[in-house]
């Protein structure tokens, strides 16, 4: 994979997929695209197809969490061409409401990878055969890996020997968690950096 | 009158020998004959991608450990190339050497463990006893260059955590001699083995289509014949510099799949030889004192040192936004780790790609209309290890 090739592909892909392609960028030696989560399918299914492509496998797809902005929820699909020894990324945005296309019909690995990303962040998504939850316990209620769950979660099981079975509580901890805002020490702890801003700006006026 | 048939479900775990672990396997049986086959995994499931996101980057190191632990290092590796690649920091070339012997240790262990406790499941017992002696000796090898046996936490971004004595690299040296002779005396048990070739050949076929849509990797997508290995492909470290071949199978069943381990074994055998005779002397880690921190002499003299190791430890270093897919040829396959990085010392998101998880995704399919006998020795060729799977 070096740059020259990437390059080439960059060129191909905003070529052919010209409408469908947000920003298309070369980073680390490696190769990403933003594309409308409403594209999804046809670029894939092109990716996959295109002689000159030939992206025919999926490696992952990785959920990512952003609950500040408004298009909250990001999903990088990973794909890998043997022909060509390529790697490529594809990125989709979409608010936390939105259903996504399940490319399950294209690449019948996405399945798990698909129930994972619903198991963990809650998107669901459209046409998945069999969308259950694959890691967490059964019957669980949430999704870990949004940033507002917490790390220590809600529940916690043990066996009790008065009921003789296994029971689930509420988390009990003997400390809480504890962050360290370890930013402060050297850079000025957050309210002074606030005063500092509050200068900056004032001499700018 | 009509003969009425009614499937069995029958619960194949997750307290299973030959499940490899905890997984529980739901199959629906016609008589002997597997209709249906739906794994529950998360059993094992600890939450790793979300408590990586709390820790800094040096913290995050052993949760690697603890994924597929047959073979520590070789996870622990991904992580710190993806981490290097977002740092930009060259790696010293003594620390490549170290590690790459390392990541072949632990290819071998566990490719020793797999292929014994495979013929486990078909019914040999020897073997496996033979094979852990091995395995013995190489987590010795392990524990003298970290202090432990399993959770090495050995490398480290920008190299290895402490320089190896050279009487360590002499013992290798001894063991890599010797340990071609123990292949050979498990081939002799179970290659030419009637009984292990009447459960191994024919079962658990994939045809090279079927290996790429399934997101296949390592020995499960060479066994079927595709030339694949990411240490060739898109080598990292020094492995373009070093002579080795990648064994590839032809009929995709566990049986060209076990052969293929065995033969990755001797290759692996011949890399770390090749390493030992030319690794250099020279520093084992980046010698950016903002990365890597200072050694204990420095500490007592220079007030520098000791800033720098006081911030390294509590606040950890900080890494630049961005975002970076790395992945390396572990034992089992493509183990990925794609990483967000916002600029903070702790990793934005750390999503890790286990080669088990395709595997096991395949089971359903790869044992559709196999015999309920099939199913551990289908199990054991995937090279199943759940703390990959659940993570």
């Amino acid at each position: 994979m070096t740059t020259e090739d990437l390059k080439k592909l960059e060129k191909l892909v905003n070529s052919e997929l010209a409408s469908k392609i947000h920003k298309s960028i070369i980073e680390n030696n490696e190769f990403l695209i933003e594309i409308n989560e409403s594209d999804l399918i046809d670029v894939v299914q092109f990716l996959k197809s295109n002689e000159k492509c030939r992206f025919r496998q999926l490696v992952d797809i990785a959920g990512v969490d952003y609950p500040e902005e408004e298009k909250r929820f990001q999903l990088v699909y990973l794909f890998l061409s043997h022909e060509n020894n390529n790697r490529i990324k594809l990125s989709i945005r979409f608010q936390s409401d939105q259903i996504i296309n399940s490319i399950t019909k294209i690449f019948p690995s996405a399945n798990w990878m698909e129930r994972e990303v619903f198991d963990m962040y809650g998107i669901k998504f459209k046409n998945h055969p069999d969308l259950r939850r694959i890691l967490t316990d059964y019957g669980f209620k949430g999704h870990p890996l949004r940033k507002d769950f917490p790390l220590t979660g809600f529940n916690e099981v043990r066996y009790s020997e008065k009921e003789k079975k296994v029971i689930y509580e509420p988390v009990k901890l003997e400390q809480n968690y504890r962050n360290f805002d370890f930013e402060s020490p050297w850079e000025g702890t957050n309210y002074i950096k606030e005063i500092k801003n509050l200068d900056k700006d004032g001499k700018k006026d | 009158m009509e003969k009425k048939t009614k499937s069995l479900s029958l619960n194949f775990g997750p307290q299973h020998p030959a499940a490899h672990g905890v997984l529980r396997l739901i199959l629906e049986l016609d008589g002997e004959i597997v209709e249906k086959a739906d794994p529950h995994i998360g059993l094992l499931h600890r939450g790793t991608e979300k408590l990586i996101e709390h820790k800094t980057y040096t913290q995050a190191l052993p949760y690697f450990d603890r994924l597929d632990y047959v073979a520590p290092m070789n996870q622990e590796h991904a992580f710190a190339l993806a981490a290097e690649k977002l740092l930009n920091i060259e790696v010293p070339i003594r620390a490549k050497y170290i590690r790459v012997i390392f990541c072949e240790i632990g290819r071998i262990l566990s490719h020793i463990l797999n292929v014994t406790t495979q013929a486990l499941d078909v019914g040999a017992l020897t073997p496996s006893l033979w094979g852990f002696e091995e395995r013995e000796t190489l987590m010795t090898f392990y524990e003298r260059a970290s202090g432990s046996r399993l959770h090495a936490n050995y490398f480290r971004t920008g190299g290895v955590n402490q320089d190896i004595p050279l009487k360590l690299l002499v013992d290798i040296e001894k063991f890599c001699k010797s340990f071609p002779k123990i292949i050979d005396d498990l081939e002799s048990l179970l290659t030419d083995n009637r009984i292990f070739k009447q459960r191994n050949v024919e079962i658990g076929l994939v045809t090279k289509q079927e290996a790429l849509d399934h997101s296949f990797s390592g020995v499960m997508l060479r066994g079927s014949g595709i030339p694949w290995d990411l240490r060739k492909s898109q080598p990292y470290e020094i492995y373009k510099d070093l002579d080795f071949k990648i064994p590839i199978g032809k009929n995709g069943d566990c049986y060209d799949r076990y052969l293929c381990r065995i033969e990755e074994m001797r290759e692996s055998v011949k890399i770390i030889l090749q390493c030992i005779e030319r690794i250099p002397k020279g520093p084992v880690k980046s010698i950016d004192g903002k990365i890597s921190p200072p050694n204990r002499e420095d500490l007592k003299q220079s007030m520098e040192a000791l800033i720098h190791h006081f911030k390294l430890f509590t606040e950890g270093y900080r890494v630049p936004k961005g975002n970076v897919y790395s992945a390396v040829e572990a034992p089992k396959g493509e183990f990925g780790v794609y990483l967000i990085s916002d600029g903070s010392n702790k990793p934005y998101r750390c999503k890790i790609r286990a080669p088990g998880f395709s595997h096991l995704q395949a089971m359903d399919y790869l044992i559709r209309g196999h015999m309920l006998a099939d199913v551990p020795a289908v199990l054991g060729s995937l090279d199943i290890v759940f703390g990959e799977v659940d993570r």
